[in-house]
């Protein structure tokens, strides 16, 4: 009876020590979250480079007449994408077509419940593949319609020396690392 | 009751070796787990490494770049070896940087890197590298991590004591590990004493762009010269070799070259030689070697065939070379920080010998020598003795310093590193290695100023440390902790090649001078375009040149025709992108050489000469971007004797 006792006893200790063994790394090293970190990771858009040619975020942030495109980028935590290798070709609306939409519009798609339906617009503004003015006349020629990133087809059209893209007139355009920005005066919008 | 006696001893027995092997983190066995070790190798992702380390790739001919502390390879440099990887030494452009006297040698056994110095300090600007098979020493930038030049060293045979540099990088050496006759003439073997020689080559370095030239050619006596290092700070202006096979065997060396029970450390005085050349001392010898540099502005590399060598006979310079006796085939010859002790591992001794180089000036003021060999002063072995460490090890072999006046020496026999202190020649601690280290290195270990808080041994022998993968294994090498009183074995980790030394840096100094892309704008290359417009194709006989861009995601041009069989293409490939780390592939169906690796903003070029009529695609090998898989194109290859005219499109 005793010696069960003792067994039990010292079975117990072997594994309270083996257990005290076991734990002792974790003592002083608890991996705590990063409390600063934010919900919204950036991916390579927190890379930071100021050798490389600007990429298309970098190419809008600069752009005082995109400030509204950059919020709304922003708001919609899609910076990443316009810094990815892409290539991409960027409908890059100014300020002045974000304010011919319906009173309200922007406003409202700016609210974080309406983060998807922000994307969704924004996207539809990106082309895969790097498109300059050359080539999108030769899409116009050939009869190719452009694939943007939400999976719509735009029309491109020519009038003279004007391109227009959904209707939307180029007024710019403006080579980046990783494709081209076309600056166009207006939102297109399905 | 007596049984119960018994169970009570044996639970104590067991706690008291349980609580042991708890408390026993020192001990080895429960090793990372067993303490917070592991968290001092841990990089979380996206942090970056403490340190650069260098290591020499040995038979791969490369050089490889590490983190510390978490033993994470980053590059593999092409140095002395094609690397299809990239296309070095199958480049047009880079295959003139592997031509010798011997013509196009495409491989080499890199021994011994080593950063260059500014007032002993370790400044980052380049690493130097040995060749040590066909002899050679290299350059490699340390903006854009590329071997930009390669020398070839005449009259010179195993090319081992090479590539360390003087303190202010005045001079990269290489010293030859084999004698053989100067110049080289059709000789028996046996007659090898009295006409072998043994070739110090002091190669001159160009401060602003680090390019070198043999300034002069010791011609010493018919040893074997193995390792080497600088003087620095008192004794700066001085080189010292190790030397064995002063018995001049030609021989079955394992045992002819073991018979003298000291051989020499080489003491030169450079800058008296350098002086004695200036003044126009010297005899100018016919030779012939390479010369090849790599233009960073013209991404391409020219070869220079060099057809005199300035050499210096020893007696010539009386006063400029001594011998230091130093038992028994030295490997390691090593300067600490100071530059006071000059340290001489001899590998086939238990002890590690330490002479002090204020001792070697007052025995060479005082003209105390003991005899001369080929007229060569040797010193008193006793009078220059600094001390001796009475290690218990085996097999000494190198020796590095932390900066806090320990040094740290490998022991290939016994298997261990060995930390002594400089000056009471006690030793303090001896880790073992896994297994017979060979050489160790601590970050700017052989300079005025170490960065000593970590050792890296390298090792030979691999046995059981991994998962096996058939008898070749990769050697290891152990990372330590050296911050303390007692080193602390930190993490294990595979190496490529055989490093056989390494070098290593506090990342700051390296990390802010790595360069991003090559400006297209600065692009000389004679066959490079700097816009995508200017694409085309041209022909002079059977040479057709393509002058091709790559940018996200395409090429210009990519429908090719009129192209023949036996015609010489040369695709002259141009990366347009100007964004970091955004290279572009180039590979040819049937192509009898590697892929390209552009970079952004460099032209590179490959030959292909087509065999076969057809039509055959080309593609981008490096997936570049989100339409990387269409970035491709094809060329129509037609007969020899076709009319097809030369035309090329994209998207027409």
């Amino acid at each position: 009876m005793k010696r069960i006792f003792l067994k039990t006893i010292s079975t117990g200790l072997i594994i309270a020590i083996v257990w005290a063994c076991g734990n002792t790394p974790n003592q002083g090293s608890e991996i705590t979250a990063d409390e600063t970190e934010s919900s919204h990771p950036q991916g390579q858009a927190s890379v930071v480079d100021e050798i490389s040619d600007p990429n298309i975020l970098q190419v809008a942030i600069s752009s005082e007449s995109h400030s509204t495109l950059v919020t709304a980028v922003q708001a919609a935590q899609i910076e990443h994408v316009l810094v990815n290798a892409g290539p991409l070709t960027v409908f890059a609306p100014i300020n002045e077509a974000f304010d011919a939409l319906p009173s309200g519009t922007v406003e409202n798609l700016l609210r974080p419940e309406n983060k998807g339906d922000l994307a969704t617009i924004l996207t539809r503004h990106a082309a895969p593949g790097s498109y300059d003015l050359d080539a999108l006349k030769r899409e116009a020629t050939k009869g190719r319609k452009l694939y943007m990133a939400t999976g719509d087809y735009l029309d491109v059209t020519v009038d003279g020396d004007n391109v227009f893209v959904s209707g939307a007139r180029i007024v710019a355009s403006v080579a980046a690392s990783n494709g081209i920005i076309h600056v166009i005066e207006k939102v297109i919008l399905p | 009751m007596k049984t119960n006696i018994i169970s009570v001893n044996i639970l104590f027995l067991g706690l008291a070796v349980l609580l042991l092997a708890c408390g026993g983190s020192d001990k080895g066995s429960n090793g990372a787990l067993g303490s917070s070790i592991a968290e001092k190798v841990y990089v979380a992702p996206g942090e970056r490494d403490e340190q650069y380390a260098f290591l020499s790739g040995g038979y791969s001919g490369n050089l490889t770049v590490y983190g510390l502390p978490s033993g994470r390879m980053f590059k593999e440099i092409p140095v002395f070896s094609q690397f299809p990887t990239s296309g070095y030494g199958y480049s047009e452009e880079t295959k003139p940087m592997l031509n010798t006297s011997f013509g196009f040698i495409p491989w080499d056994d890199l021994h011994h890197p080593d950063i260059s110095q500014t007032n002993g300090e370790l400044d980052g600007r380049w690493i130097f590298a040995n060749g040590n098979n066909t002899p050679r020493i290299a350059r490699i930038s340390l903006s854009t991590f590329e071997t930009e030049e390669i020398i070839e060293v005449p009259n010179s045979a195993g090319n081992h004591s090479s590539s360390f540099i003087t303190e202010n990088t005045e001079y990269v050496v290489a010293g030859t590990r084999f004698s053989v006759p100067v110049p080289q003439k059709d000789i028996s073997i046996s007659e090898y004493k009295e006409n072998f020689k043994g070739a110090l080559t002091f190669i001159a370095v160009d401060q602003e762009h680090g390019h070198m030239d043999i300034k002069f050619q010791i011609l010493m006596p018919g040893f074997n010269y193995d390792l080497s290092h600088p003087g620095r700070g008192k004794s700066h202006g001085w080189f010292f070799f190790s030397t064995y096979n002063t018995e001049e065997a030609n021989t079955l060396l394992e045992v002819n070259a073991s018979q003298n029970d000291k051989d020499f450390i080489a003491a030169i005085n450079w800058k008296m030689i350098e002086e004695y050349v200036n003044n126009g001392g010297g005899t100018k010898m016919a030779t012939n070697y390479a010369h090849n540099v790599y233009d960073e502005s013209t991404h391409s590399a020219t070869s220079t065939m060099k057809k005199e060598v300035l050499t210096v006979n020893p007696m010539d310079v009386p006063g400029a070379i001594y011998f230091l006796p130093t038992p028994k085939s030295p490997h390691g010859c090593d300067v600490d920080p100071s530059g006071q002790y000059i340290i001489g591992a001899g590998k086939l001794s238990a002890n590690i010998t330490v002479h002090s180089f204020d001792k070697m000036l007052a025995a060479i003021e005082a003209k105390k020598f003991d005899g001369d060999a080929y007229g060569i002063p040797i010193l008193n072995y006793d009078d220059i003795l600094a001390g001796s460490v009475q290690s218990g090890g085996l097999g000494p072999l190198h020796t590095e310093f932390d900066g806090r006046g320990n040094a740290y020496t490998t022991f290939f026999i016994s298997s261990e590193v060995v930390k002594w202190k400089l000056g009471t020649w006690e030793v303090v601690d001896r880790k073992p290695t896994f297994y017979s280290v060979g050489h160790l290195m601590i970050p700017g270990g052989n300079s005025r100023k170490p960065h000593g808080k970590y050792l890296v041994a390298m090792n030979k022998i691999t046995k059981d440390r991994y998962l096996p993968t058939g008898p070749e294994m990769e050697h290891s090498a152990q990372i330590y902790d050296i911050s303390g009183e007692k080193m602390e074995l930190l993490y294990d980790f595979p190496t490529h090649g055989e490093p056989h030394y390494a070098a290593g840096a506090n990342a700051d100094l390296i990390v802010n001078n790595s360069k991003k892309i090559y400006r297209l704008n600065e692009n000389n290359h004679p066959y490079g375009i700097r816009n995508p417009g200017d694409a085309r194709i041209e022909r002079k006989g059977n040479e057709v040149h393509i002058y091709m861009s790559t940018i996200r995601s395409h090429f210009t041009p990519d429908n090719i025709e009129g192209i023949k069989v036996g015609d010489k293409v040369y695709f002259h490939i141009t990366n347009h992108e100007q964004d970091f780390d955004v290279p572009h592939g180039f590979a040819m169906i049937g192509q009898g050489t590697s892929e390209l690796l552009v970079m952004p903003g460099q032209t590179k070029t490959s030959l292909w000469e087509p065999k076969r009529v057809g039509v055959w695609p080309f593609y981008c090998t490096d997936f570049c971007s989100a339409l990387h898989q269409e970035m491709q194109g094809y060329i129509r290859v037609s007969p020899a004797n076709s009319n097809i005219e030369l035309s090329w499109s994209l998207d027409e």
